[in-house]
């Protein structure tokens, strides 16, 4: 625990230094990061420690994006309780979601969020008079939180590191808790969290509605750099993007989606100006880490280093390295 | 009068592409417990195979048996190759069939360029037929015909065949199948080939209706989504009932109801989880 | 003096054109530059935006990546339609190429999200998008279109239906996106400003596997239908509208891209006389487009439409630009000479600009014919300098709401 409290400090610290060794493509291309490694981290919440995967996360994601968007320029709300609105009608509608998705589980739940997703997008597309259908809406100024100003590439990246850090801080200690464990235990032993008078359904709904939330801020994140959202914001090809991180890097690890949002947010960004055929080069990447590495890119490379590091006990790798694969999903 | 006949028969003429579309679908999703979203790229793919082939001056159907043969084949080196390493980890599974078909779209976009491909029907298909005096597509009634001669040899496969009955008992109970001898690993490959080499079929019938265009897979994979829940998983008449009803609910929704477009097709399949939450695999298990 | 100059520039042009290799070295060569190129070559959208690429590398290898005398470097980026990949995109252009100025993005969506950054940056942006308010009640200062709003040809589509064709009812369809929105919206004001009257429209989605249901519903009795599509959703429709034998039964207009010459070869003969409007033809006969086809068949074996032809168009206004301001280096005299120059040898006709940055230029309404064995869009009636506005002061045009949906309201409607 220690020893990850350090890597953790050191890291943000790392984080902090970016400003000073690149140049701002690359400073807004780590804002963008943080707002996806932050949306990856939300999705984990339910994927990885709750054991239910959500093909429809863009929807609160892109709800709080449009909300704060629509509540600022529509409604003439001023910039905080603009934010303040849009994150409680994602968080709300997350909890009326969770409601009709957690009747299942399994696919069936995979099925019922996919579903909602699409509706979702299709009031954002069709329903032009209040998200101006396909062209999408412009945000026009970012907020000035405490009276700072984040119009700059690094001002705003050290807004985004605020966020994310603190964000993903309460959710570390939120897994930490008793209710994380709780958490874990519906995942994994759903029928003896029940026997010791647990109740599941309960625990599940809360952790989907934390998940909306902090996909809400993740969103408000998104609009305040890019200054515009659309219906691609809610489209399922952001949620199957969101969902191809957490489990890319690694669900039910805290790191493991941060690591895939950077990979994914680089492939299309940068990767892209490379290679003609990046879609396939996504799909590619995404085919070959779920199949050598089932769990995910960073507990596989924890497995790997462990083994280097590990003095090498007689000639069984293949055995000492089953239970640890369990033990880390 | 005219538009409730005339979007009657839409209903069912599209009901049957469905069914072509879904019954592969569904069989793999019966017995493997696993959405196929490579699907869609399968259809897209049966549907530009089938117009290069006929390019060639291949006849019709033979066209569409090739092109069901060359997506089958696909399908058992996505089963063989990529599947079987992850067996028993079903999200792992669902991922990789999804970023196969990134990659599938990626190449079609590719060797076929981002130009539509036009997918003839066959010369005599192309007269409208007259139904008291109202003008219908005769080539609709045509893919009306393939369905239910599909449907019928399904059943007969099915239910009849010894790869038929094994494939009811791996439906049924994984474990019980095992247990009596059935070698999975072989029925998980004869069904997916014969689940790709449907959706391949399907998109060469369904070609002089849609064409085949980048964005193809994307349009159909929703639908096949909507009639395995609406039909149930694993069942062949649950397929075939859930491709007719998905037929009316979507020409009479989008015609009646044009605001909810969009959504015509997700509000019944949220309706049908919500209140079934157990009815994906309800009919396989009883 | 500055005459002088640019016939010195002039000079060197024509030089390299006539591939005079060994030109003298001029006094002060003016310094490269890099324009930006932002289009979708992967995705549902990549098919306009491959061509875009073509008719825009076709260009470049024409003038041999010297224009008006600036040696300029394309810098080709892939947004994949998505409005946030857009953005980075572009700062990726803007902030390590250094580009002068941009041509692109295609679509509106990506249009939009980029507009506080190209105010931002003070980039010269020359894109293909069509939404109307782009250069109308949001116009952006950095931003030329050099081909057509979405209601601009329509617009002309809508006079020709009433004021040549006699017809009195119309019916419409089209993608309901915003781009077939306001196209029909156009077409819908002007014909019925001239006594028409638009009794049905029909909105199918964009991405539609299958329009019968649609085609079903189509009213009959009119004299004509509108139809706006983009992609190949022209080419789908009409397939299937076909299949309904409605083809002998009522007349279509195409919108802009609904009949595009990139679907001409596969619509195949059933195609021969249906009438379209768009800012440009493959049939244009003026020596630069004439250029153009030639190369683009050479090339790459097709016929160029709405999308090759945009980016060509926008290769000859950027050189014209180029030649006035002196080269690249000055970017609001780079914007000024783009939006003030009136640029006669272009491949769609001569072109100038309105104070909100859109093209004032000429719309044809072109009927299918084969010529030599192909289908081509044949022009069989020019409109010369045509504003985004039509015949309205562009005051009182803008004083009413957007084209939408429900603007201007069907009064008409019947069923």
């Amino acid at each position: 625990m220690n020893r990850n409290a350090i890597l953790a400090l050191l890291g943000v610290v790392l984080l902090g230094f970016v400003p000073f060794v690149m140049d701002d493509f690359f400073i807004n291309l780590t804002s963008q990061i943080l707002c996806y490694a932050l949306f990856a981290v939300s999705l984990n919440l339910i994927v990885g420690y709750g054991g239910m995967t959500s093909l429809g996360h863009a929807a609160y994601f892109g709800i709080a994006a449009y909300g704060v968007t629509w509540l600022h320029t529509v409604a003439g709300w001023g910039q905080l309780s603009s934010a303040i609105g849009a994150v409680a009608v994602a968080t709300f509608t997350a909890a009326v979601f969770g409601v009709l998705a957690l009747r299942a589980s399994g696919l069936s739940f995979l099925m019922i969020t996919l579903a909602l997703g699409q509706i979702v997008w299709g009031v954002a597309y069709r329903w032009v008079g209040l998200t101006q259908g396909d062209n999408g809406m412009r945000f026009p100024v970012r907020p000035e939180p405490l009276g700072f100003n984040i119009n700059g590439a690094t001002s705003f990246y050290y807004f985004s590191l605020i966020v994310f850090v603190v964000s993903v801080y309460i959710i570390w200690r939120v897994v930490q808790s008793p209710f994380g464990a709780g958490l874990r235990g519906t995942k994994d032993q759903p029928r003896r969290m029940r026997m010791l008078g647990h109740n599941v359904w309960m625990i599940r709904w809360v952790a989907f509605i934390m998940s909306g939330f902090w996909a809400a801020i993740a969103g408000l994140l998104f609009v305040y750099y890019q200054k515009f959202v659309s219906p691609y914001t809610v489209s399922l090809q952001q949620s199957a993007e969101v969902l191809l991180m957490t489990i890319l890097g690694g669900a039910g690890t805290l790191t493991g989606p941060m690591v895939g949002a950077v990979i994914v947010t680089l492939v299309k960004n940068v990767a892209s100006s490379y290679v003609e055929r990046w879609n396939a080069l996504l799909g590619l990447i995404f085919v070959l880490a779920v199949v050598f590495m089932p769990t995910g890119l960073v507990p596989g490379f924890r497995k790997l280093w462990k083994r280097r590091t590990a003095p090498p006990p007689a000639s069984t790798p293949a055995l000492t390295a089953k239970p640890s694969t369990e033990h880390a999903s | 009068m005219q538009f409730w006949l005339i979007q009657t028969l839409n209903s069912i003429a599209f009901g049957g592409l469905l069914f072509l579309l879904s019954s592969g679908f569904s069989l793999i999703f019966g017995l493997m417990r696993m959405p196929n979203l490579a699907h869609g790229a399968f259809f897209m793919l049966g549907a530009y195979f089938g117009a290069t082939f006929m390019n060639w001056g291949i006849n019709f159907w033979i066209a569409a048996l090739m092109a069901g043969l060359v997506v089958g084949g696909l399908g058992i080196v996505l089963e063989r190759g990529l599947l079987r390493k992850l067996a028993g980890n079903a999200q792992g599974q669902v991922l990789v069939t999804l970023g196969v078909s990134f990659i599938i779209a990626d190449v079609c976009l590719m060797v076929w360029t981002g130009d539509p491909v036009p997918v003839p029907a066959p010369q005599w298909a192309r007269a409208p037929t007259f139904f008291i005096g109202y003008a219908f597509p005769t080539y609709r009634l045509v893919v009306l015909g393939v369905a239910v001669v599909a449907a019928v040899l399904l059943y007969i496969l099915m239910e009849r065949t010894r790869l038929g009955a094994m494939i009811r008992a791996g439906v049924d109970d994984m474990e019980m199948a095992r247990g009596v001898g059935i070698r999975v690993s072989l029925l998980f490959m004869m069904v997916f080939l014969l689940g790709a080499a449907l959706a391949g079929l399907g998109g060469t019938i369904g070609g002089p209706i849609m064409q085949a265009y980048p964005g193809l897979d994307q349009d159909m994979l929703p639908l096949a989504l909507v009639v395995v829940i609406l039909g149930g998983v694993g069942s062949l008449l649950g397929a075939f009932v859930g491709s007719f009803a998905v037929g009316f609910i979507y020409n009479f929704g989008t015609a009646l109801f044009p605001d909810f477009a969009y959504v015509i097709l997700f509000l019944p399949m949220v309706a049908v989880l919500v209140l079934m939450p157990q009815g994906l695999f309800a009919g396989a298990r009883q | 003096m500055t005459v002088n100059r640019r016939t010195v520039i002039k000079g060197l042009g024509v030089g390299v054109g006539m591939a005079a290799l060994g030109a003298p070295a001029v006094k002060a060569q003016p310094k490269p530059i890099r324009v930006g190129f932002m289009t979708v070559k992967t995705g549902p959208l990549a098919s306009g935006g491959i061509q875009m690429e073509q008719g825009l590398a076709l260009y470049m290898k024409e003038r041999n990546n010297i224009l008006a005398g600036v040696p300029v470097e394309i810098v080709t980026v892939d947004s994949g339609g998505a409005p946030a990949v857009a953005r980075t995109k572009m700062q990726e252009l803007v902030e390590r190429n250094q580009i002068s100025a941009m041509i692109g993005p295609l679509s509106t969506q990506e249009a939009l999200a980029l507009d506080d950054y190209i105010r931002e940056t003070k980039t010269p942006t020359l894109s293909v998008a069509a939404a109307d308010d782009m250069t109308q009640r949001r116009a952006n200062p950095w931003f030329v279109r050099v081909t057509s709003t979405s209601s601009q040809c329509s617009q002309v589509m809508g006079d020709y239906a009433a004021k040549e064709l006699k017809y009195k009812r119309c019916s419409t369809i089209a993608d309901d996106i915003a781009y077939g929105h306001e196209q029909n919206a156009g077409f819908q004001a002007t014909f019925e400003t001239e006594g028409g009257k638009i009794v049905q429209k029909l909105w199918p989605p964009l991405a539609v596997p299958d329009y019968g249901t649609y085609i079903a519903q189509i009213n009959t009795k009119v004299d004509g239908m509108f139809a706006a599509f983009a992609g190949s959703n022209g080419f789908r429709f009409f397939r299937q509208f076909n299949e309904y034998g409605l083809r002998n039964k009522i007349p279509l207009l195409g919108g802009m891209t609904a009949f595009d010459e990139s679907l001409l070869q596969q619509m195949g003969d059933d195609a021969l006389g249906l009438l379209s409007v768009n800012y440009y033809s493959a049939t244009i006969d003026n020596p630069s487009n004439k250029r153009f086809v030639e190369g683009m068949r050479r090339d790459y074996k097709v016929d160029p439409g709405y999308y090759a032809a945009a980016t060509y168009t926008a290769g000859a206004v950027l050189e014209a630009a180029l030649k006035t301001a002196g080269g690249g280096g000055d970017k609001q005299a780079l914007m000024d000479a783009l939006r003030n120059n009136k640029v006669e040898d272009t491949c769609r006709g001569p072109v100038a600009f309105d104070k909100y940055g859109n093209v004032i230029g000429n719309v044809y309404i072109r009927k299918v014919a084969k010529q030599d064995g192909r289908l081509v869009n044949a022009v069989i009636k020019t409109y010369e300098n045509v504003s985004q506005f039509w015949n309205v002061k562009a005051e009182d045009f803008l004083k009413n709401p957007v084209y939408s949906r429900d603007y201007p309201p069907a009064k008409f409607l019947e069923n």
